[in-house]
């Protein structure tokens, strides 16, 4: 086989810290591409005339255009033409589940490695972001005003493109801090911090404003807000409540959502207490209960904490996992262990009703169930018990109900998710649209930014067409 | 550039300026704060949450008192540990980082007749905004204000003006009935004085002992749940209480209760989780302050 063709099949790999060191610190894991990297593998694209990898993208990323850049060394170039479909590359390029997406319609990846998409998209962001940020050409200023309610990523994506659109927009965020799950749910040593920050600032650079500290339903009502001179809402709320077990003994000391773990750590920064004021408890031995991106986060953020052993407890097994597949790599190598078919059905306290020990069952795998997933069932009598002295609940979360709960009008699905029309993302009363995790329950960072877009094109629409018919 | 509705929002934003600072006790101050939005808002029985600087921690605060017309709000807070005493540190003129609210739901202020209201310590002053809607609804309002000592006393005068009666009791006899709130209330009852309602408000281990106090006589008691909160908003389940066997969540749910249906053991339980952490944070905090000073 010739050389190039081999150089064709793999593509090349990432340089992350090793599983040793990384454990003991919350320093990223993955640095990044050197440019000789990046140069190399935008070389292995073949150019498709056809490329299904932009069917992959729900932004539509122009993916060859932008490697071709990188080959030809353009970076600046190759920056903006990401810029154009997506606005927070950086953290796309680190935290996209991009084998579900672009890389798994990459045609190389028929036979081969696909296209690293992902990091190609965080070699260019980084670049810009070590440079300084250029902005893209503004519009001219409509005079339309849009709130914006949750800085998470479909609320920022709506914002730039409002923003980019000419719109004067007012990002409204509850928490102190504008990212979303993005700044208190993803660990530093997944998506720095930094990171997020600097897109956030690319953001209001467009020209967005972002006013924290405001929890719409509370501190203003979507009324209020159209009162106070909005002509339209984007409601991008996310799905930010636990859920919990209700087994008995959750609420002993010691077990936590994987919201409030993450929350301390990340948004407080609770992995520098005291030098932060606030704390974080991890005892020595660690279960974390669920399977997804969330429990791998809680799990390797635990260890990083300093406990001896974690392990994540799934009631099915290793193939039905729906974290991002390197990121199961990634716990595996830094030594989490698995107990797959068990699942918590009471925990048990000491004398300082501290969670000592945590009773479980085993499973087996039934037919499939209505998420086409094997059903587990529990084997009676095979109860046993771990000693665990932290437990992380992460199994799942749903819709942050504050505005339904205010809105009249606003309508919303049995599970919470507010209606929407999936093409323009309006709700069921005019000018106010939603998107996100709010629409669709938990799902992906891009799918969120991808309903951000749909949303700002409508909304922009919207307004234009309002404009059109108060002039007449 | 013209000023719109839209930028009136974001300029009285993150402001948070604190304009008077007052001692009412030793260790409890009284702030007023800058923060028209809030005011606008605030109904009895709401808290906001803050956070004092960069790397302070979140912590709710009750909504004392609140100015439409001047845009203020009024905290007034127990110098416990660091974020407590770090917000004591924040000078008139300075501001705090951050505070959103107004958060939990508001009590249900309507007219009862005659309600009792039993409080203690730096808790009168979540009291206080309650005794005065209630009165203002038309109900008669008995109150009951405890403290450890004398000198511990708050809002005397301020209860006194929101009150058709008003008690007090200490610990130690330095002022008032030797004893403790409940202690009080219960001798009203047994001299026949009948309540709709009794209101609650204090340490987890007051409100529990007053509850037993009202369980008897059946008297419906309202409490207000101080957890540990992080968010305010609901995300975090840190704020969970067990209300009638069922997981709440204080932030969003309450913070008032059925006091009958709480289980009081499981809320001091749990405000204990981060004790031995708070404590070595607190003593660093004030050794540094020291030195700093020195
Ligand atoms: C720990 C964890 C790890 C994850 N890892 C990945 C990953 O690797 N890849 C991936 O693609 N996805 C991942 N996800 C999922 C992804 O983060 C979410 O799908 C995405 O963030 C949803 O975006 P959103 O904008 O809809 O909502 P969010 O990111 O949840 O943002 C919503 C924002 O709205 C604010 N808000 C809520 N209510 C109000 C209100 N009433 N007023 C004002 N503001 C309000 C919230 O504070 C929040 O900031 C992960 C999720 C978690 C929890
Ligand atoms: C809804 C609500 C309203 C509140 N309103 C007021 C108020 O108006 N004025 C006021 O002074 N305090 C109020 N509190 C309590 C206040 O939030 C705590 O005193 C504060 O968080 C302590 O922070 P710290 O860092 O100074 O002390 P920490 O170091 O966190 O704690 C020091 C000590 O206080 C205890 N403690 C910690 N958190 C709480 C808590 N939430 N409630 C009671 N004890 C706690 C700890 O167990 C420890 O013993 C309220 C609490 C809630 C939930
Ligand atoms: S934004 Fe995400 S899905 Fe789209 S091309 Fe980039 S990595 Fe792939
Ligand atoms: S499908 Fe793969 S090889 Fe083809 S253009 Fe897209 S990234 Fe390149
Ligand atoms: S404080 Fe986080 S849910 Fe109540």
């Amino acid at each position: 086989m010739s050389k190039s063709k081999e150089k064709l099949k793999h593509s090349i790999p990432m340089p992350k810290q090793k599983p040793e060191d990384r454990i003991h610190n919350f320093n990223e894991v993955a640095s990044g591409y050197t440019k000789e990297q990046a140069i190399a593998e935008a070389e292995r694209c073949i150019q498709c005339p056809e490329p299904q990898c932009i069917k992959g993208c729900p932004v539509e990323l122009d993916v060859p255009a932008f490697i071709k850049l990188i080959k030809e060394r353009k970076f600046d170039e190759a920056i903006q033409k990401v810029k154009e479909a997506n606005s927070l590359p950086a953290i796309c390029g680190r935290v996209c589940p991009q084998e579900e997406q672009c890389q798994k319609f990459c045609t190389l990846g028929k036979k081969w490695d696909p296209i690293a998409i992902g990091r190609l998209e965080r070699f260019v962001a980084d670049l810009e972001l070590q440079k300084g940020i250029q902005l893209p050409p503004l519009s001219k200023r409509t005079g339309n005003k849009v709130a914006v309610i949750g800085a998470g990523p479909a609320g920022l994506t709506a914002a730039a493109d409002l923003a980019k659109l000419g719109h004067e927009v007012v990002i409204f965020e509850a928490l102190h801090a504008a990212g979303g799950v993005l700044m208190y749910g993803i660990p530093e040593f997944r998506l720095p911090k930094k990171v997020v920050e600097a897109e956030v600032a690319y953001v209001e650079k467009l020209g967005a404003k972002v006013r924290t500290d405001a929890l719409i339903g509370r501190s203003f009502t979507i009324d209020e807000l159209f009162k106070r001179g909005f002509d339209a809402v984007f409601i991008a709320t996310g799905a930010g409540l636990p859920r919990f077990l209700r087994l008995p003994g959750e609420n002993l000391g010691g077990i936590y959502s994987a919201n409030e773990f993450l929350i301390r750590m990340n948004l407080m920064k609770a992995y520098r207490f005291p030098e932060f004021d606030t704390p974080i408890k991890v005892g020595k031995r660690v279960a974390v209960i669920g399977s997804g991106n969330t429990a791998m986060d809680a799990a390797r953020s635990a260890l990083r904490l300093g406990a001896d052993e974690v392990w994540i407890v799934y009631r099915r097994s290793r193939n039905e996992m729906p974290a991002r597949e390197e990121e199961i790599e990634n716990a595996e190598e830094e030594g989490i262990q698995f107990k797959f078919l068990t699942t918590p059905v009471r925990f048990i306290g000491n004398e300082q009703d501290w969670v000592k020990g945590m009773e479980c069952i085993e499973m087996k795998l039934g037919e499939p169930d209505e998420s086409g997933r094997r059903r587990p069932i529990p084997i009676e009598g095979s109860e046993f018990i771990m000693d665990v002295d932290t437990v992380v609940i992460a199994i799942g979360r749903t819709p942050n109900p504050i505005i339904q709960r205010t809105t009249k009008g606003l309508e919303t699905t049995k599970w919470g998710t507010i209606i929407i029309n999936e093409e323009t993302g309006q709700t069921t009363l005019e000018g106010v649209y939603a998107g996100g995790d709010i629409a669709t329950g938990e799902a992906t960072v891009i799918s969120a930014m991808g309903a951000g877009k749909r949303a700002a094109k409508s909304i922009h629409e919207y307004l234009m067409k309002k404009r059109k018919s108060t002039r007449k | 550039m013209q000023k719109t509705e839209c930028t009136r929002v974001l300029e009285t934003a993150n402001t948070y300026k604190v304009l008077a600072k007052e001692d009412l006790a030793p260790q409890i101050k009284l702030m007023t704060v800058h923060a028209p939005d809030i005011a606008e808002k605030a109904q009895p029985g709401q808290f906001v949450i803050i956070r004092v600087d960069e790397k302070g921690e979140r912590i709710p605060l009750t909504l004392v008192d609140w100015e439409k017309e001047k845009g203020t709000i009024t905290l007034i807070f127990q110098e416990v540990g660091v974020s407590t005493r770090k917000l004591s540190t924040v000078a008139v003129e300075d501001a705090i980082l951050n505070i959103v609210g107004p958060l939990g739901n508001p009590s249900d202020i309507r007219h009862y007749g005659t309600v009792a209201v039993a409080c203690g310590g730096v808790a009168t002053a979540a009291a206080y905004p309650i005794a005065k809607a209630l009165k203002q609804s038309g109900n008669k309002v008995i109150s009951i204000v405890g403290a450890r000592t004398a000198n511990l006393l708050i809002l005397e005068k301020e209860m006194k003006a929101v009150s058709d009666e008003l008690h007090i009791s200490t610990d130690d006899g330095s002022k008032g009935y030797k004893g403790f709130v409940r202690d009080v209330l219960r001798t009203l009852i047994e001299e026949g004085q009948s309540f709709d309602i009794v209101y609650a408000i204090g340490p987890p281990i007051m409100m529990k002992t007053v509850c037993e106090v009202t369980r008897p006589h059946g008297i419906k008691t309202i409490v207000s749940l101080n957890p540990v909160m992080v968010d305010g908003m609901g995300m975090c389940g840190a704020c969970r209480v067990s209300v009638d066997g069922k997981t709440q969540f204080a932030c969003v749910d309450g913070p008032e209760f059925d006091g009958h249906l709480v289980d009081f053991n499981l809320l001091i339980k749990r405000l204990k989780i981060y004790f031995p952490d708070e404590r070595k944070a607190d003593e660093l905090y004030q050794n540094t302050e020291k030195n700093r000073h020195e």
